[in-house]
């Protein structure tokens, strides 16, 4: 139907224009284009403004903020991304108790809501900030700032950022983090990898969580790995089981080597 | 579904240049949207007509220019389209090509109105 006079004509979707007054088809009736009487279209002057800016520059600005903060105190700091259910929590808990006399860590956790998350990661006998976010599905560089300024960073080494469960938004909000870590369960499937993009390129760690599921889940490690492969091929991979401790050891080592090159700096 | 916090950010920023400018309204808002910067055009245009309303962008038209992903492969210096983060050159086959467009989530101009 034609959206200028509503007449039924039909027209070129490409040709369409809405909101003009003049239009070239033939009618089947009459009726006058113009207006009857003159009304007033004064509106003051119109401009275009040339801005060039990007949305995420304040979010950038703030995890730069962010960044040079934690670099200011030794932390080592990690972005941990993953779907919900994959396993974070248990997962940091666990890489929490073996850090024990190690290094000095605190965590802050982000969720949509409830602090069962933090009530989880507290047994580990670690500071936990509870970030809820109510209905925002990711954490951004302020909320971080914002929770940092609760912990004594002084007295730590290592800050774990627990992100919202969600492989899609986090992606594109860098909270000043000096890692992303994105985790992948056995019980996913292989292809998580390939169905979200931006976040495993984003990463420079992997984790494949929940080895001890692997068998039961029927997962099949050599096409993950390759899937990875295409994906996050300049990140580290770690293969664990929280449960069991498979793998936990070399993952553990290689945040205190990480952190002595943090410290070191 | 960030689109909303997106486009929330995208009301500030452009409400608060046509402040600056002396400007009262924002009529017309353009952005230019990478197809890798995990934002959605059509969630970016579903939530903009409800982050706008009661600001001086209400109403205001929001323009979107998709920008296609490109990559140059680091190896044979091809540059070709991506669809996604397999980087992988068409030509010669060498993965992890370098991405040279398509993670843009900018505001290129607005257009004000004085009065």
């Amino acid at each position: 139907m034609c959206t200028e006079c509503g007449c039924g004509h039909g027209h070129g979707g490409a040709d369409v224009k809405i909101g003009g007054t003049s239009h070239d088809h033939e009618h089947g009736h009459a009726h006058p284009h113009e207006h009857g009487h003159d009304h007033s279209h004064e509106h003051g002057a119109s401009r275009e403004l040339s801005l060039n800016l990007s949305l995420m520059e304040k979010n950038d600005r703030l995890a730069e903020r962010n960044r040079g903060y934690f670099q200011a105190k030794k932390l080592l700091v990690l972005n941990v991304v993953s779907s919900p259910g994959s396993g974070k929590t248990t997962l940091l808990r666990e890489t929490a108790a073996r850090l024990a006399g190690k290094l000095r860590v605190g965590v802050i956790v982000g969720d949509l809501a409830t602090d069962n998350d933090a009530a989880r990661l507290r047994t580990a006998g670690v500071p936990v900030i509870q970030i809820t976010t109510g209905t925002v599905c990711h954490l951004d560089a302020e909320m971080v700032a914002r929770a940092a300024e609760q912990l004594d960073t002084d007295n730590l080494d290592l800050l774990i950022i627990e992100n919202v469960g969600n492989l899609v938004c986090p992606a594109d909000y860098d909270l000043g983090e000096t890692l992303r870590v994105v985790m992948l369960s056995t019980t996913e499937g292989e292809d998580k990898p390939l169905k979200y993009p931006p976040m495993f390129h984003s990463a420079q760690v992997v984790i494949v969580t929940k080895g001890d599921m692997a068998a039961a889940a029927g997962f099949d490690r050599k096409q993950a790995l390759a899937n990875l492969n295409k994906i996050s091929h300049h990140a580290t991979l770690f293969e664990v089981s929280a449960k069991t401790g498979e793998g936990m050891k070399e993952w553990v080592e290689f945040l205190a080597q990480r952190h002595s090159v943090v410290a070191r700096k | 579904m960030h689109e909303v916090s997106i486009m929330a950010e995208a009301v500030r920023m452009a409400t608060e240049a046509a402040r600056k400018s002396g400007a009262v309204r924002v009529t017309c808002l353009k952005l230019r949207v990478g197809t890798l910067s995990g934002a959605v055009p059509d969630a970016m245009r579903f939530a903009w007509d409800v982050v706008c309303q009661g600001t001086e962008a209400e109403g205001a038209r929001l323009e979107i220019e998709p920008v296609t992903a490109a990559c140059r492969c680091e190896a044979c210096r091809t540059e070709f389209d991506c669809a996604d983060f397999i980087n992988e050159c068409p030509r010669c086959g060498t993965p992890g090509a370098r991405l040279l467009r398509g993670r843009e989530l900018d505001i290129a101009s607005i257009e004000t109105q004085d009065h």
